[in-house]
């Protein structure tokens, strides 16, 4: 069976009209099956699709479906999107309105054998569009011309597909049953499907795998619940109390330890990390709670805790009844004391103090 | 009523029209397609015979096609005889001076080919040609009528332009716009109402196909005065 990966790094400088400027720029590896690409409007999605598809040139990337490279910046190849084999159905679904449902499922084949042709009734019957083979588009409702426009593309037995909100504006039932269609045709086929959209219920409903897009940047990557409820974005970082957000670029992995190591941006600090998604060179996030880390006014020893940074205080907050400590160890973090530690510690701006840190403590965002 | 003229002129307009048709829609594909940053030169150089008085354009075709122009002497090289007035040289000026008749209409037509119909072709596996043949020229139709009719009406009424490069001979260059100025100077009215009326009905006739067909396909009107 054509079971195929599709691997796609993509940087591109995106100019839009309505949407302000950003750069587009990731990394995204589609298994088998359903992967959902989710962000809101001007995040980047459908220019990501374009660049996959061949239809707009990433300004530097690579992009291949299991062996074959079909974009690559640095070796000049760039396939036209008539031979990706990549199908694609739009938000406008572009049905051809001068031509009749048969004659649009039929357009990809035109080259293709006599007996290829016998499957455009047979993908016609399979989508339930087979009474309307003689109708014109504009003669046939919305549901239908998005069954007919999906038919369209998988006749040509495609080694991706890519699906930019097609089924938006339909009532759930509606699109359910479109997607269990969809689902059906591709438990034979097993093919890289990126299913686009900027609805949560969608992102639900459909999910196996997700990845959550802004600003041209996956900001997390996971099932539905992990990418819906995890805080993972930096806003949502924010919100969630991670008091320090850090910059940082990854060191070394270290799998068998379930590890990775990561120097804050700016510093020489390097601390230790859960292993995330990411490889050395990576920039990402780390945030971590200020009421996750220890201050210490002496130099610790013996602990459990892997990452003991040496700093000194910038200044104290009262915050209720919490002071907050402004320490810097070439990076600066913020760390919640109580006000009877303050006292004890004899703490003030100036001290030279130790942060203690647990790895998981430390949060990994990406982008 | 001279039917010499009235044929000639009839003849003239099918061959521009034709000529036209086969040359514009390369182009208009081009001109409607195309990035290139120097494009709008092009444009202007199409939109020109628009502007400029048939008499600057005639007068121009006229030298070169003269017997030391570059035409002309091109010309004589290859069939023996000059290209000025000459039927052939009526037509190539005329194609000339009806060129964004035909050209606008086209480009105006293709352009309005919705995008992500040629996005969707292309993924589906067609190229360039087949994309064109399949998908912009039917949804064109209107757009290649108008283009046509417009080339071929445009023709038929020409005058300064045929007057200057083929001047006035029987049967080879006097067309029936010409016929109607001979017979105004030698004073007879009656012979030259017959054909401009003619002409008029004719043009009326061939405006009307243009807007009906225009209005049948839903699309707003076009005409090259009234070009965005």
């Amino acid at each position: 069976m054509n079971s195929a990966n599709l691997a796609a790094r993509v940087r591109k400088a995106h100019r839009g009209d309505t949407a302000p400027s950003f750069l587009l720029d990731l990394n995204v590896e589609v298994l088998p099956g359903i992967t959902i690409l989710f962000g809101p409007s001007g995040a980047g999605k459908s220019t990501l699709l374009d660049c996959i598809a061949g239809l707009t040139q990433p300004d530097a990337g690579r992009i291949a479906i299991d062996s074959e490279v079909v974009f690559d910046s640095e070796k000049q190849v760039n396939v036209p999107p008539q031979r990706r084999q990549i199908a694609y159905v739009f938000q406008s679904l572009a049905l051809f309105p001068h031509m009749t449902v048969e004659a649009n499922v039929g357009y990809g084949l035109l080259d293709a054998p006599r007996q290829a042709r016998g499957r455009v009734a047979e993908i016609l019957q399979m989508f339930r569009v087979e009474t309307l083979r003689a109708r014109k588009p504009r003669e046939i409702s919305g549901g239908e011309k998005q069954r007919v426009a999906l038919a369209r593309s998988l006749v040509t037995l495609p080694r991706v597909l890519l699906l930019d909100e097609p089924l938006s504006g339909l009532d759930a039932e509606l699109k359910a049953s479109i997607i269990d269609d969809l689902r059906a045709w591709n438990a034979a086929r097993k093919i890289p499907i990126l299913y686009v959209t900027h609805s949560r219920e969608e992102v639900d409903a459909l999910g196996e795998r997700v990845i959550a897009l802004e600003h041209g940047k996956i900001v997390s990557e996971g099932t539905p619940r992990e990418v819906l409820d995890a805080p993972r974005r930096r806003r949502l970082a924010q919100a969630a109390g991670f008091e320090n957000l850090l910059s940082a670029t990854v060191v070394d992995l270290r799998e068998p330890d379930g590890v990775m190591r990561v120097r804050l941006a700016g510093s020489l600090c390097e601390i230790e990390v859960p292993l995330g998604r990411a490889a050395p060179d990576d920039h990402l996030r780390i945030a971590i709670r200020a009421g996750d880390i220890l201050l210490a006014t002496e130099p610790p020893r013996a602990l459990s805790a892997r990452n003991v940074l040496e700093g000194k205080i910038v200044s104290l907050e009262r915050r209720g009844t919490l002071i907050a400590a402004r320490v810097d160890c070439g990076a600066i973090f913020t760390v919640h004391v109580t006000p009877g530690a303050e006292r004890t510690l004899e703490l003030a701006a100036g001290k030279k103090v130790w942060l203690v840190l647990k790895t998981h403590s430390c949060h990994f965002v990406e982008g | 009523m001279n039917f010499e003229a009235l044929l000639l002129s009839i003849r003239l307009a099918l061959c521009v029209s034709a000529i036209l048709f086969v040359v514009g829609v390369p182009l208009a594909y081009w001109l409607a397609y195309s990035r290139w940053r120097w494009k709008f030169l092009l444009e202007a150089v199409v939109a020109l015979p628009l502007v400029l008085p048939p008499t600057v354009l005639g007068f121009y075709m006229l030298l070169a096609m003269g017997p030391r122009g570059p035409l002309g002497r091109l010309w004589h090289a290859a069939f023996g005889h000059g290209l000025a007035f000459t039927f052939a040289g009526l037509v190539i000026a005329s194609v000339l001076y009806s060129f964004p008749f035909a050209v606008q209409p086209l480009i105006v037509s293709f352009e309005t080919v919705d995008r992500k119909l040629l996005d969707a072709s292309a993924v589906l596996g067609a190229g360039r040609i087949r994309t064109f043949r399949r998908v912009i020229l039917p949804l064109s139709v209107p757009g290649i009528i108008t283009a046509l009719v417009l080339s071929f009406a445009h023709t038929l009424g020409e005058f300064g332009v045929v007057l200057m490069v083929g001047g006035n001979l029987a049967g080879v260059t006097r067309t029936v716009s010409i016929d109607i100025y001979d017979r105004v100077q030698s004073l007879d009215y009656l012979a030259a109402n017959r054909a401009a009326f003619l002409l008029l009905v004719i043009s009326f006739a061939v405006l009307s196909v243009v807007y009906g067909i225009n209005r049948q396909a839903g699309r707003r009107q076009w005409l090259p005065w009234a070009a965005k």
